[in-house]
């Protein structure tokens, strides 16, 4: 029984991460029916930049403890701008000229700017692991046989905020709502005077930063990490946003959750082998019984 | 008439690599027949994907996972045919055999990538577009990691036949291009046939063609297992050209270069994905050197070629053998 529960809540830990990628998946594919794929990337690029930000101010391993919490705020805010600046330039210069292109191009040109990330880090931030600063100092909490730790406090009450934040902005905002309109029907959006271009720009900002949001929890837990770390997590966190209902933000959310309990159960009972496998498994499932997702409406195709 | 002319064609063809083959033996350093072996290679790859890709419509970004599952199917085979012959490292087959034991071990290959393509594609060609991507990437994924995880196959490490040198080099330029024509002209002619007119159908309206009473499914199924057992091919004779076959060696990096390919000649045109394949082969050596920016090269590549020409070089337009070549097949072709 402890087993389970100690792997429901890394699951939940590592599930909330997923949770905040997924986000920028299921916006973006919402706004423009695109995979971006380049969006695993900005996940690793936002928590580079947290890397690079917390020695810029001044994280010394030595005294890691020292390091305040003001700083180790900042250094999210660090990272999320900068992956938001990031996503901006991608959506400016590879996506936005082919708009109104065939369905191919920018899944192509997608899969494109995920490789030259990918590259680009390998060189500018040479391909051997790095560790993460801890910027926060963890302590263990015993609960009932269940080890929590306050690093996995963090993780669940940032993503918590960020996807309240992120559902009051869509819901309750004007941009929010010009968000939804070009989703619904972006020409339509367009005629009735949505500035179309900034609105997706802006999304592609929030995602992206959401992502370094979940770049940097995913330092603070796994403390460690590569340039090519984007590839297999950008496609989990896909898979979550696929499992929840492509397009719909609460789906992302649950599917992000979800799949990090399977995959956490799975290495736990089954094999750590494994564990990778199990969230292809799921999407496989989900596709043929449930395209739609979870949350999904099942839209009519039409010729 | 015609198979007279056509089984000219053939002994002829077969003479001319076999005089080839001998050439390139005897006068040309290894190195370039490797290079020119792995773009006979590409070509299968390259032809294999575009049935799918390009003739289909249907973009998968999985084929690395198919060529992994004919590379071990083929280097599996060809050990247990060989030891069942009784052959070893003290009684080596004369090159004749070993071409035979190569054909044989490929037609294994190409017959559990074919069944790997119907498993993977009857579900997964159910969806579209950018799904269908993400899906076979999945699979591809899975099937990495199954090899990774069995320990019969060499594991991780890979698989070398359980031989101290390994697997035997028996790929050489007389099979892969004899392999290579005769996949090259199989899927050509039935990229021109009916069945092909109706994957091209499905690639500009599925719901069309649908209406017009194609079973879409069925065909775009059958495309992709023509597609993977090809595919599967060209991995079997890359397993004979190396030692050692990993799972890491069909990773998403070279279901992307196969991508290179069929979208540099254009995707959907087969002479396209030839010269792609060749470009391909070339470039990967050229950029031997500078190793580290040759995945960056390709990145650009492909983002650059999507924005300026994204039909590709010759679009779905075909390169044709000069008229005066192609008269005598008497409006067969």
């Amino acid at each position: 029984m402890s087993t389970f529960l100690q792997q429901l809540v890394n699951g939940l830990s590592v599930g909330s991460i997923y949770a905040l990628i997924a986000l920028g998946y299921t916006m973006v594919y919402g706004t423009l029916g695109l995979i971006n794929f380049a969006h695993g990337e900005v996940f690793m690029i936002g928590c580079y930049i947290g890397l690079y930000s917390a020695l810029w101010l001044g994280y010394d391993a030595a005294a890691a403890a020292s390091f305040s919490p003001m700083s180790a705020t900042l250094v999210l805010l660090l990272a999320m701008a900068g992956a938001a600046i990031v996503g901006m330039l991608i959506e400016r210069f590879a996506y936005r000229p082919l708009r109104g292109a065939t369905r191919l191009a920018p899944l192509i040109t997608a899969i494109g700017v995920s490789l030259l990330l990918q590259n680009v880090a390998v060189l500018a931030f040479s391909a051997n692991p790095r560790s993460f600063p801890s910027i926060i100092t963890e302590h263990r909490i015993e609960f009932g046989g269940v080890t929590i730790t306050n690093i996995k406090l963090f993780i669940f009450a940032v993503s918590f905020l960020l996807m309240l934040a992120l559902e009051f902005f869509v819901k309750k905002t004007w941009t929010g709502r010009a968000m939804r309109a070009i989703s619904f029907n972006l020409p339509a959006a367009k005629l009735m005077g949505v500035p179309a271009d900034r609105v997706i720009s802006l999304t592609f900002a929030i995602g992206s930063a959401l992502a370094a949001a979940g770049g940097i929890l995913f330092g603070l837990d796994q403390t460690k990490l590569e340039p090519l770390m984007g590839n297999m997590i950008g496609l989990k966190a896909f898979i979550a946003a696929v499992l929840g209902g492509i397009g719909n933000i609460r789906g992302a959310a649950i599917g992000g959750v979800l799949i990090g309990v399977a995959e956490l159960m799975t290495a736990g009972y089954i094999s750590s082998d494994y564990r990778d496998a199990i969230t292809f498994v799921i999407l496989i499932v989900i596709l043929l019984f449930r395209p739609q997702g979870l949350l999904g409406v099942v839209r009519q195709e039409k010729v | 008439m015609v198979w007279t002319y056509r089984t000219a064609v053939s002994i002829a063809l077969i003479a001319v690599l076999f005089v080839i083959n001998w050439a390139l033996d005897a006068y040309v350093i290894d190195y370039i027949v490797r290079i020119i072996m792995q773009c006979g290679i590409n070509a299968i790859l390259a032809v294999g994907l575009n049935l799918i890709n390009g003739t289909t419509g249907q973009f998968s970004l999985g084929h690395a996972g198919f060529m992994a599952v004919g590379a071990y199917a083929t280097a599996f085979a060809v050990i247990h045919f060989e030891s069942w012959l009784g052959f070893s490292a003290n009684n080596i087959p004369a090159p004749w055999m070993q071409g035979l034991l190569l054909s044989a071990g490929l037609l294994v290959g190409a017959l559990f990538a074919g069944l790997a393509g119907l498993l993977v594609g009857a579900p997964s060609l159910r969806l579209r577009g950018d799904y269908l991507a993400i899906v076979t990437l999945g699979f591809a994924e899975i099937i990495r990691l199954l090899f990774t995880n069995t320990e019969a196959l060499g594991g991780a490490t890979g698989y070398s036949g359980g031989r101290p040198l390994g697997l035997p080099n028996y790929t050489n330029f007389f099979w892969v291009f004899l392999w290579a024509i005769l996949l090259i002209t199989l899927i050509g002619n039935f990229t021109f046939s009916s069945y092909g007119r109706a994957l091209r159908a499905i690639r500009e309206d599925e719901i069309a063609t649908e209406a017009l009473g194609m079973n879409t499914t069925r065909l775009k199924v059958l495309a992709s297992v023509i597609s993977a057992a090809a595919v599967g091919v060209a991995g079997g004779l890359y397993a004979h050209l190396n030692n050692v076959i990993r799972p890491d060696d069909f990773k998403m990096d070279r279901s992307v270069a196969m991508i290179v390919m069929i979208l540099v000649g254009g995707l959907g045109s087969v002479s396209g994905a030839i010269i792609g394949a060749i470009f391909v082969g070339v470039t990967l050596e050229a950029m031997r050197d500078i190793q580290q920016y040759r995945l960056l090269a390709y990145s650009l590549l492909l983002i650059g070629l999507m924005i300026a020409r994204p039909q590709g070089l010759l679009g779905t337009r075909e390169l044709r053998l000069p008229a005066f070549l192609r008269r005598k097949r008497g409006g067969a072709a």
